[in-house]
């Protein structure tokens, strides 16, 4: 990537420094150096001033809140140094919350990961009107989280509910969805799974459909079935792409928020509250601006980590 | 291949037979691949049709204790009457819509003129100005929820269009997948417009451009979506219920509502619908463009 990148390069100059330009330069030419570090940074500068002003100053204006007692109501402005952080770190609610958020996303990328991969091997095969089963499978990651928080509300309804009223039919006791401690948390899964899974499907369609065929007609004169050269060609091919969905599954999932938020808000006596609630709540409800800041880059800190390794295996598996 | 197999010489017989029998057992197998991939579907459309069910029956079908997928008193459309009656589903779409517009269009040009510079043109502090770009991919959005909130406070924006649109546009992932795709624009498609003393600008707009239309869709579409469907932002940016936007004002519905489930399922559905329709329209678009941006971007 690299030469490639130098060798692009070296054909811009001789191009552009080329004797037959015609048009003649307006006062006397700068030097192509400093023409292009003007250009440039011309191009970059309306990105740029979103970036600095949007991004890397809230960034950095955070990490200063989080040093400091600051509150929404305006009390305390001094700085503390590491208090904030020091008090998070021994805040049985913010650990709570932490926990549920790891919880969450142990118990979600495993499915949201393996339901894709079938739904798009399904698919592979070769099914007729192909359309209409992408369209059932990816249609609800179209949705917003509120939209699906309503449906799922909805469908969960201890009394009135679609779910409970097919469990009595086939003769299982009913659930109390959204009420109970122990299975909140697996409800809110189910309807992410519903919700999200989609957009890893149509991932792994994409990366499922770019496998050469030859491996497979290879296969098949060598007499291999359909599961063996699921197991033995198609799944290894796809070893990079799992590695990026489980990956990048892992870093949405750390960040729910939104249908936790909307379906038991945080709740039953909360059990499901996210660290990203936690933030929240701090922060506008309890007004304590600093302190949530704290608790933010705490959480930053493992997406952090996450990320790092992100990095590193995919390093690893391109070098 | 049914034919081919038909007009062997009879000779082969044998074989023809020994090559059919493998070619049952993929039906068979291609018989329970469509019953699962079916039984899959069916779940996954359950939810859409539920809804649906439920936002045609009268408040009191819909509440009775009894789960019924035909009412007992008819379907009826009073639940989406009431909703337009209401006028905020309107309102919300409208405002979803013109902030997720300004959001997409913004984002499209300010990412690909950073990119375009990053690919094409060699000017001093580029390598710093990409490593910051692509390290600030990871910085997750709640992060920012806290210091955002307090800024747009102190410049006035809170309950405006502008705080919830001006935060949106930054999406470093897609200037690094736009990069990417000028990166492989060949350079001779633009020498001729450089030897023509054409500007940067000229030849970004007149060449680049118009050759990276697959591109600029799909990152559109994974802006638009994104923005759309935005809910944390814009619920901590805006209380005034002129402004919100459709997820943020699905959620105030919930608690206007209370127990009314047809009119909470007709609200979810008529937000649900304009990206649905898109995505039948624009369907081979999509997939592409969702498929391009998902894994490159990160």
């Amino acid at each position: 990537m690299s030469s490639l990148a130098t060798s692009s390069r070296s054909a811009e100059r001789t191009a552009s420094s080329s004797p037959t330009r015609t048009r003649p330069q307006p006062g006397p030419a700068p030097s192509r150096q400093a023409r292009d570090n003007l250009t440039g940074w011309g191009f970059a500068a309306p990105f740029l001033a979103f970036f600095l002003v949007f991004l890397v100053w809230p960034i950095l204006y955070g990490l200063f809140m989080s040093l400091t007692g600051k509150s929404l109501t305006g009390a305390n402005d001094n700085l503390i140094g590491l208090a904030n952080y020091a008090e998070a770190l021994a805040d049985a609610d913010m650990w709570r919350s932490l926990g549920n958020t790891l919880y969450f996303t142990v118990i979600s990328t495993v499915p949201l990961v393996i339901v894709a991969l079938i739904m798009a091997a399904l698919l592979n095969v070769g099914l007729p009107a192909q359309w209409l089963w992408r369209l059932s499978y990816f249609a609800p990651y179209l949705l917003a989280s509120t939209v699906v928080s309503l449906f799922f509300t909805w469908m969960y309804n201890p009394q009135l509910g679609l779910i409970n009223d097919s469990l009595a039919k086939i003769g299982l006791p009913k659930v109390a969805w959204l009420n109970d401690p122990n299975v909140a948390m697996w409800a809110i899964v189910i309807a992410t799974l519903w919700w999200t899974v989609g957009f890893n499907f149509l991932l792994y369609l994409a990366a499922m459909q770019n496998i050469p065929h030859q491996h497979y007609e290879a296969a098949s004169l060598d007499g291999a079935g359909a599961w063996r050269q699921f197991f033995s060609i198609t799944l290894p091919q796809l070893a990079p792409t799992t590695v990026m969905i489980v990956l990048l599954q892992i870093l949405a999932s750390l960040k729910i928020f939104d249908q936790v938020y909307q379906m038991t808000a945080g709740g039953p006596s909360g059990s499901t509250r996210p660290v990203v609630q936690y933030i929240f709540e701090t922060g506008f409800t309890g007004y304590r601006l600093g302190y949530s800041a704290a608790v933010s880059y705490i959480f930053f800190g493992l997406i952090v980590i996450v990320s790092v390794m992100q990095f590193v295996i995919t390093r690893r598996r391109s070098a | 291949m049914a034919t081919q197999t038909l007009t062997r010489p009879a000779p082969h017989t044998a074989g023809a037979a020994a090559a059919r029998k493998p070619r049952r057992k993929i039906t068979a197998g291609k018989a329970a691949v469509t019953a699962v991939a079916a039984l899959l579907a069916v779940l996954w459309l359950v939810p859409f049709a539920w809804a649906t069910v439920t936002a045609f029956k009268s408040e009191t079908d819909a509440a009775a204790p009894k789960v019924s997928w035909i009412p007992p008193s008819g379907f009826t459309a009073d639940a989406f009457v009431k909703v337009f009656q209401d006028g905020n589903i309107p309102l919300w779409t409208w405002n979803s819509l013109y902030t997720s517009a300004a959001i997409t269009a913004i984002t499209l040009v300010i990412s690909a003129l950073v990119a375009y510079a990053l690919s094409r043109i060699d000017f001093r502090g580029k390598k710093v100005l990409m490593t910051v770009i692509i390290a600030s991919i990871i910085i997750p959005p709640p992060v920012l929820m806290i210091p955002l909130f307090y800024q747009m406070v102190a410049l006035h924006m809170i309950d405006t269009a502008w705080a919830v649109i001006l935060p949106q546009v930054i999406h470093p992932a897609m200037v690094f997948v736009l990069k990417k795709f000028f990166d492989q624009i060949p350079r001779e498609l633009e020498e001729a417009a450089v030897m023509d003393g054409a500007s940067r600008m000229r030849i970004f707009i007149q060449v680049i451009l118009p050759l990276s239309r697959p591109i600029l869709a799909a990152v559109a579409i994974f802006v638009f979506i994104s923005a759309w469907n935005n809910f944390l932002w814009p619920f901590i940016s805006t209380n005034d219920g002129s402004i919100l936007t459709l997820p943020v004002g699905l959620q105030t519905i919930k608690s206007a509502y209370g127990i009314q489930y047809a009119q909470n399922m007709a609200s979810a559905l008529l937000a649900a619908l304009p990206l649905i329709l898109v995505f039948l329209f624009f369907q081979r678009q999509i997939i592409k463009g969702v498929a391009t941006t998902g894994l490159a971007g990160t």
